[in-house]
């Protein structure tokens, strides 16, 4: 939900007068401007990391080469954003649980996942992720047993992270793209844990 | 990170929203000057990502504490900040372009009321 209507028109004559003063200085192109917008609004998802996580549930090679080296998983399959910055993919298991935030800002593997949720860039969340995470998660509707131990990774300029969920019981039989179509976007944050049927 | 009396006084977290990618065109705009700016390599991660922190941090110094539905104005911020401070433009060239833009819009509307 946005602000107020004035609130947005102000926001919205603010950037298109920097836009226009960056344009005429020759520092921003609008038409390539466009393309990037176009791109992760349609291009980049979290059907990209899904796409991983899946491949890692029926691969056991590939599983060991992402949680060794995810960035350079992610450039063999072509992924971009990840030149300066690094990925490390951490795995849930039934005895650890892997919940990711940023405490600077809003820090995420947009390339994986496409730009983040509202809720991981509140200012709540952003500082009770790492003080108190069982909380959080039970907030979010998962509440883990007290002996699984919870990993908070805080991300960074320099480093990204994707949370590989736990195989959903009674998915034998799936092919890697149905799998895929069981991994959400909250899960590959570690906000949530994954059911047969892709929701809980 | 804030005082827990403060956070304590926080809303409860909800991962209830729409699915949407940019709530308003101003959003998509200013993300993606962002990442023009990244991938022509005028900025780095680093420096964007501690331009943002200093901005969200200031705003909750004065007590702002958001839900993240903000962001993209703190976003805006720190970005006219940058050109700012990189000497790309003034402020007062930021505010005279805002005034002409404004004017254009308003002669827009004139005209097109005016159109039968």
């Amino acid at each position: 939900m946005a602000d107020d209507k004035p609130a947005q028109a102000d926001y919205d004559l603010r950037t298109r007068a920097l836009v226009s003063v960056l344009t005429r200085k020759g520092l921003v192109d609008p038409a390539s401007m466009d393309a990037v917008v176009e791109y992760h609004e349609s291009q980049v998802g979290p059907h990209v990391g899904a796409g991983l996580v899946a491949r890692s549930w029926v691969d056991p090679d590939y599983r060991r080469r992402l949680l060794a080296d995810a960035r350079a998983v992610a450039r063999e399959d072509k992924l971009t954003g990840f030149q300066s910055t690094d990925l490390v993919a951490v795995a849930n298991t039934p005895s650890v649980h892997n919940l990711v935030v940023c405490t600077l800002c809003s820090c995420y593997p947009w390339s994986l996942l496409g730009l983040p949720p509202t809720w991981y860039k509140d200012s709540s969340y952003r500082a009770r992720a790492v003080i108190d995470p069982r909380n959080v998660l039970r907030e979010f509707g998962l509440d883990l047993d007290d002996e699984v131990e919870v990993r908070v990774w805080d991300s960074t300029a320099e480093v990204r992270y994707l949370v590989i969920p736990e195989r959903p019981p009674g998915t034998d039989d799936m092919s890697v793209d149905e799998l895929a179509a069981l991994v959400t976007r909250d899960s590959m944050i570690g906000a949530e844990t994954l059911t047969a049927i892709g929701q809980q | 990170m804030g005082d827990p009396d403060t956070l304590a006084q926080l809303s409860l977290l909800s991962r209830d929203e729409a699915d949407q990618t940019f709530a308003e065109p101003w959003q998509a705009q200013a993300f993606a000057v962002v990442v023009e700016f990244i991938e022509s390599g005028r900025l780095t991660q680093e420096e964007w990502s501690q331009r943002l922190s200093a901005e969200l941090k200031a705003a909750e110094g004065r007590g702002e504490y958001d839900t993240g539905e903000r962001y993209y104005a703190h976003w805006l911020a720190a970005l006219e900040r940058l050109a700012v401070d990189r000497d790309i433009t003034a402020w007062n060239e930021l505010a005279a372009e805002r005034e002409e833009t404004r004017m254009n819009d308003h002669h827009r509307r004139n005209e097109q009321l005016k159109s039968p």
